[in-house]
């Protein structure tokens, strides 16, 4: 053993080499371990769109499909609930948006929603609640008749899932719209 | 060997490893000596009976410990009780969304002693709640969290999180209503984190709910947790054995006349104990088995209906009201998660020297207090998020924390102590109250 030196030596570079490549390495094994717990390729295949017959649905009944697990309304609302959730101002509101941008153009009847409620996930009742839209069961958020939270613990307005109109009686949920309106 | 420090660079010692004889002169805590040749040849390679006798046998314990002291030993039998009946139900189990329920059913109905083992196992599981909470109250109301014991204290509370999660994975087993949107509802205080939530989620469900992936991989989790508990409790003992246990009066022993070898007597304590806690654990066992479940949880998981009143298991009660007390999602997820981390942190914030309630008259009304809103706020856990419940909890989830953050510090200054005894000893002999 010779007197450490204050200069780097080769042998300090190859640990110092060493080291990382072990440690990187390390990390990228990792990314298996982690990345398995992602949906697989079954589940993204059996989330593949939807596509529903609005035909049978009444003015002022709500219908529940099922799209990647997730319930999904749709309203076909009345006269009287389009105005209810048009005439709020929408700055009072916890979450902004007016109704006009949670439906298509041309297609105020039909609000078509994720029915998971945005506090912890249970599914609000329809027709119930304060605001003649939704109540969550669970732990009392209240939404009005475009879905957007007006009262309770909820965050955020039940989201809207990717949808559009192959016809006027025909939706397919799981597509967006890509024509530009 | 397992106790001892080795290096006295760390300062001197704490109690089981600096006890006096009467003479002065330092106690040897007996060790295992094989006459045995065998024995002597498997000591010399390997010192496990050494060990064993070490830890198990001759260890001093205060001769004063009351039965609040026997709840670890029934912890140690309930977790290798719930680690017995959980292999024996996985031989019947099937981990799968379309048959978990019947096949829960399959080991009630066909499985020989099958309703039995299961029965065992669900009630175990608040059996090991009864038993922790029992066990953390004495910790808090004899002061066993103070200097030195503050690791021994956040490995108990890291093992009471293990046991949470653990019994939160089992509960969403049996794939009935409540596992279901049990599983949904704390699923989704991850899509609290802000930007990240929603993919934490879907990394957790392996999907866009609950479904499948999520039920398989809950499982594997719920048979790895336990054994993961088991290295902690390793840790949890060796840790009590380097710094001693605390005792009724708080006062550290200073002679060998202040303690007791382990065996027999704690083992036999802990063992007397233990049996009449097996006659609680029976009757609910024999007589009430569901009384602590709920009946939705008999009704398969269905993803299109959220049953009407969700509510936890009672041992999570607390804290859940204290989620639903904060009218805002991501606070209302940081206060419970924060209603059970504060407990790491018990040794710091609470300022009095003096360990033991028994020489603390205000602590130890704040401490009967203290249970009380936690009681009170499990109660309205099991009630409806509305009107004077919402308000109820919202005050007691403010005394909750106030006990942590203004109650347990200012104590610590203001209060006036009791005058401590010279040696547990000279307390056992002015008792005027014999109790033991």
């Amino acid at each position: 053993m010779t007197a450490t030196s204050a200069e780097p030596t080769r042998r300090d570079f190859l640990y110092i080499a060493t080291g990382t490549v072990a440690a990187v390495g390390g990390a990228a094994t990792l990314v298996p371990l982690i990345a398995q717990m992602n949906p697989d390729a079954s589940t993204i295949a059996a989330g593949a769109p939807v596509e529903v017959d609005l035909t049978p649905i009444a003015e002022g009944q709500v219908i529940k499909v099922f799209w990647r697990g997730a319930p999904i309304f749709i309203s076909h609302r009345t006269k009287k609930e389009i105005e209810e959730a048009r005439k709020v101002n929408v700055s009072s509101l916890p979450d902004p948006q007016a109704d006009e941008k949670r439906v298509k153009p041309g297609k105020d009847e039909w609000l078509v929603l994720i029915g998971i409620c945005t506090h912890l996930g249970c599914i609000p009742l329809a027709h119930q609640g304060n605001y003649d839209g939704w109540f969550c069961p669970c732990h009392g958020s209240q939404y009005d008749t475009s879905g957007r939270i007006r009262q309770g613990p909820a965050p955020k307005n039940l989201p809207l899932p990717p949808y559009k109109f192959l016809s006027d009686s025909k939706i397919r949920i799981g597509e967006e719209d890509t024509a530009k309106v | 060997m397992m106790s001892g420090h080795s290096n006295d660079a760390l300062g001197p010692k704490s109690w089981p490893h600096n006890l006096k004889t009467d003479s002065g002169a330092p106690y040897e805590i007996p060790s295992y000596k094989p006459t045995n040749p065998v024995m002597r040849w498997l000591e010399y390679r390997l010192p496990l009976v050494g060990l064993a006798y070490s830890t198990g046998v001759s260890y001093p314990v205060p001769r004063n410990l009351n039965y609040w002291w026997t709840f670890g030993g029934i912890l140690s039998f309930l977790l290798g009780a719930q680690i017995v009946t959980g292999i024996i139900l996985v031989m019947h189990y099937t981990p799968h969304a379309d048959h978990a329920f019947n096949s829960v059913e399959h080991i009630m109905r066909d499985v020989n002693y099958g309703w039995l083992l299961r029965y065992l196992h669900s009630n175990g599981a608040s059996m090991f709640f009864v038993a922790v909470y029992i066990h953390m109250a004495r910790g808090m109301y004899y002061g066993s969290y103070k200097e030195p014991r503050e690791v021994l204290w956040i490995l108990g509370v890291i093992l009471y999180l293990l046991m949470m999660a653990t019994g939160f994975l089992g509960y969403t087993l049996p794939w009935g209503q409540m596992s279901f949107w049990g599983a949904t509802v704390i699923t989704n205080f991850f899509s609290a984190i802000p930007l990240v939530g929603e993919s934490v989620v879907t990394w957790l469900w392996g999907g866009y709910s609950v479904g499948n992936p999520t039920l398989q991989r809950f499982f594997s989790l719920h048979y790895l947790l336990p054994f993961v508990i088991a290295g902690v409790v390793v840790l949890h003992i060796w840790a009590l054995h380097m710094v001693g246990q605390n005792n009724p009066t708080g006062v550290d022993p200073q002679t060998d006349k202040d303690t007791v070898p382990f065996s027999p007597h704690a083992t036999l304590k802990d063992g007397f104990m233990m049996a009449c806690f097996c006659i609680v654990y029976a009757w609910f066992v024999f007589y009430v088995p569901n009384y602590l479940g709920h009946a939705d949880n008999y009704i398969p998981a269905n993803p299109a209906v959220t049953p009407t009143h969700i509510v936890p298991e009672w041992y999570y009660l607390p804290f859940y009201a204290i989620l639903r007390a904060i009218p805002n999602k991501l606070l209302g997820v940081i206060a419970l998660f924060g209603s059970i981390g504060i407990l790491a942190f018990l040794p710091w914030l609470d300022t009095s020297r003096v360990r033991s309630a028994n020489y603390r008259p205000l602590f130890r009304q704040f401490f009967w207090i203290f249970i009380a809103v936690t009681v009170g706020l499990g109660w309205l856990g099991s009630k409806p998020a509305e009107g004077g419940y919402v308000i109820a909890a919202r005050i007691l989830t403010f005394y909750y924390f106030a006990h942590f953050f203004i109650i347990l510090p200012v104590l610590g200054w203001v209060e006036k102590t009791k005058p401590l005894p010279n040696s547990i000893s000279e307390s056992i002999l002015t008792s005027k109250r014999v109790t033991g």
